[in-house]
């Protein structure tokens, strides 16, 4: 059995103790969540809800059902089943050393990332991109000496047909 | 129309066609207790909490309607968690309301404080917290909406005190609508279609009936549908009573405890067609050995219950009732007709399984609980209603007593909850005062909620309860006989009560039987005593319910001897 990531979409209502709705249905059925991003929409009645998670087809098939029996869930989506566009941000602070600064400088270029604080000792870096990408670019800075990290978790929408 | 949020809450029950509440006050509820007390609406005091929900429960299930409980806050909220998630299991509408501490202090670990929202999001259909006095009638409305409308369940509303009290405009409301619930309750004509080119392939059909066809009141559509196809029935312990016993097509019950017949049935069957079911463990044994022959269509009005434990050939998400009526329309449509060679070979081979092996027991010296089981329905000709506890008893229950109508066999069976035949069998007996009504219990199980022969008592309930007594938690103990060498750890039970003389002490009438010719005439005085009754039978101790599948083992797997 494949546990295909998946990146699930939801609209929901924008009322307390949806979130915990939602977090209590992955841990009682067994389910994963592996990230989990919430924030009003332009209508301020309805939050999305991104939530990237791995299963089978079953058991994608099983989350998918059990979403849309929420009550206070509007609109499910799997995105994974259409072409979709994903960003994730973090925050990492890293040691910036005088011998290493330059380095840290050139990797935040190739990345297209921004330096947003600076201390004597440490630089804090902003990256967006693909889970993928910020892998990437982790890998490299853990050499560097990574201090903490702060990732929002995935976000995302299915692109519009072309 | 100037009204407080108590008053509120009463003007929507009405509104509702509520008549009767199930609960006990307490500080937080208290608003609510007097308005309900000046109301038109019948308060059921129970003695806990827990058996005000299950007595809802069996209400809503004799009366084919939704329970109401209404309760304090903390303690009072927490005990009925058990009610609450034996009615989520069984797909049961209830309305729970609980009071909450005032609005200003949730939060604070303020006295009978507790987050009951939380603590029962798991295990309701859907919950409130209800913050604000303009809030609460649309919350009340769309509680009994979401109880009763699609796969039914509880709904709590939590009612903070100050809220009761509040004054506010009230006028009644339309029945809520709501963009993120809705229900599906018409089939898919492709998918029903679809269905009707495999039964016509079918040589040998079967069908498994559930809770879901008594839930949508489709039992009519289902035995025409059955005798249309001349398809044998079987059913799951929720589904007893969705077809006659009494019709010769019947198997009996699936599953663990299931007969002989239609566990052998279902493994042979070309096509399996499950109703209102869920394909629970109990019944479907080992998985990936079930039903091995057949293509199986699977009707339901919950997407979730469809392809969650087994693979299926044909998913129709609809309303059983709706789905078996389009089913009928389209075969006669069709002028269909069964191959009456293939199908009486069929039918032969399930008589032969049916005299192969039957439901028995042997009556000697010692009582037989099946015995008093199969007296009771020969008493009662099949007509009373019959609530169960929970273990053996049950399943003495649901193989010897034999329902021809639905809505009469009220028992807890996805959650199993000790305790909660007695109250239910309240309940059931305020929605139908003119039927007998009978608990039939084990003698663990019923000193769970045994202080509620005082409410049958103040209410004039004539309920009457059957004791199996064996003075053991038996159920288990015949699992420690069969999978731990006999080591009875913990389920002896012989320090008990009298419970002749606990009926007599709350008013009641206590019997006993403790020879097999004893039991006919205490079953007769009993049932013709129009008072609360306990009839304790003791049983031979070490009786167990045949046949039997080890747990997680294919259904074919049944022990029979006794
Ligand atoms: C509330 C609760 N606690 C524990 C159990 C586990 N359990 C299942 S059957 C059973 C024994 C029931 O004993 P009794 O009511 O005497 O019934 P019998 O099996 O002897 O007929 C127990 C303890 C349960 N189902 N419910
Ligand atoms: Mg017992």
């Amino acid at each position: 059995m494949t546990q295909e990531k998946h990146t699930i979409s939801l609209m929901v209502e924008n009322i307390p103790g949806v979130l915990s709705r939602i977090a209590g249905l992955f841990s009682g059925r067994g389910f994963n969540i592996e990230s989990i991003c919430a924030a009003p929409t332009m209508d301020r009645l309805v939050t999305r809800i991104t939530i990237t998670t791995r299963g089978d087809e079953s058991i994608m098939e099983q989350i998918n059902k059990q979403l849309n029996k929420l009550v206070n869930i509007i609109k499910v989506q799997d995105l994974t089943e259409t072409d979709f566009v994903e960003r994730e941000m973090a925050l990492v602070k890293v040691k910036a050393e005088p011998g290493n600064r330059a380095e840290i400088l050139r990797l935040v270029d190739i990345f297209r990332c921004k330096v947003v604080d600076v201390s004597p000792t440490h630089y804090t870096i902003e990256v967006t991109g693909t889970a993928e990408k910020l892998g990437a670019l982790l890998e490299l800075l853990k050499m560097v000496g990574v201090k903490e990290i702060a990732r929002t978790g995935s976000i995302a929408m299915a692109r519009e047909k072309k | 129309m100037k009204l407080t949020g108590a008053q509120i809450v009463m003007e929507v029950l009405k509104e509702e066609g509520v008549d009767t509440v199930f609960g006990i006050t307490g500080g937080a509820a208290i608003e609510l207790y007097d308005t309900l007390a000046r109301s038109d609406i019948r308060h059921i005091m129970v003695r806990h909490e827990q058996g005000a929900v299950h007595a809802a429960d069996g209400y809503a299930r004799a009366k084919k309607d939704v329970g109401v409980c209404l309760v304090t806050s903390g303690p009072g909220a927490t005990n009925t968690v058990s009610g609450i998630a034996s009615a989520y299991m069984d797909s049961i509408p209830l309305v729970v309301f609980t009071a909450q501490v005032p609005t200003h202090l949730i939060g604070n670990d303020a006295f009978q404080e507790v987050d009951i929202v939380g603590i029962t999001r798991p295990c309701t259909k859907h919950n409130y917290l209800v913050r604000s006095i303009d809030d609460l009638a649309r919350t009340v409305k769309e509680a009994f909406y979401i109880a009763r409308s699609g796969r039914p369940g509880p709904v709590l509303v939590d009612i903070p005190k100050d809220i009761s009290q509040t004054t506010t405009d009230y006028k009644p409301l339309p029945r809520p609508s709501l963009n993120s619930y809705n229900p599906r309750y018409k089939p898919n004509m492709k998918q029903l279609k679809w269905a009707l080119t495999l039964i016509k392939e079918a040589k040998k059909p079967a069908i498994f009936a559930g809770g879901g066809v008594i839930l949508s009141g489709a039992s009519r559509e289902l035995a025409t549908f059955a005798r249309r196809l001349k398809a044998p029935v079987t059913a799951s312990l929720m589904g007893l009573g969705a077809f006659p016993a009494s019709d010769e097509l019947w198997l009996g019950m699936l599953g663990m405890h299931g007969t002989y017949r239609a566990n052998m049935s279902v493994q042979s069957c070309d096509l399996l067609i499950g109703i209102g079911v869920r394909f629970d463990d109990r019944v479907t044994g080992k998985l990936g050995t079930f039903a091995p022959h057949a293509k199986i269509i699977h009707i339901d009005i919950d997407p979730t219950s469809i392809r969650k434990n087994i693979p299926v050939t044909v998913p129709i998400v609809g309303d059983c009732k709706l789905s078996l009526a389009e089913l009928n329309r389209l075969l006669d449509k069709e002028a269909f007709t069964i191959d009456s060679k293939s199908s009486k070979a069929w039918l032969d081979q399930i008589e032969e399984w049916k005299n192969t092996i039957r439901l028995s027991y042997d009556q000697k010296d010692t009582i037989k609980p099946q015995y008093v089981v199969q007296k009771l329905y020969e008493l009662t000709e099949g007509k009373a209603i019959i609530t169960t506890e929970v273990g053996q008893n049950q399943m003495w229950a649901a193989q010897y007593y034999h329902f021809d109508q639905p809505n009469c066999f009220i028992t807890s069976g996805g959650l199993g909850c000790m305790g909660f035949g007695f109250p239910a069998a309240i309940g059931a007996q305020v929605a139908c005062p003119d039927k007998v009504v009978v608990d039939i219990a084990g003698d663990g199980s019923i000193q769970m909620n045994i202080q509620e022969l005082a409410t049958a008592m103040q209410y004039k309930l004539p309920v009457k309860i059957v004791i199996l007594n064996n003075r053991y938690l038996g159920m288990v103990r015949q699992w420690q006989e069969l999978f731990y060498d006999r080591r009875y750890a913990s389920t002896d039970i012989e320090q008990a009560p009298d419970f002749v003389k606990l009926a007599e002490s709350y008013g009641g009438v206590g019997m006993r039987a403790t020879r097999p010719e004893e039991v006919e005439p205490v079953l007769k005085e009993g049932l013709g005593t129009p008072n609360l009754v306990v009839m304790d039978f003791l049983v031979e101790r070490e009786e167990d319910v045949y046949p039997m599948v080890p747990a997680g083992a294919p259904i074919t797997d049944m022990l029979l001897v006794n």
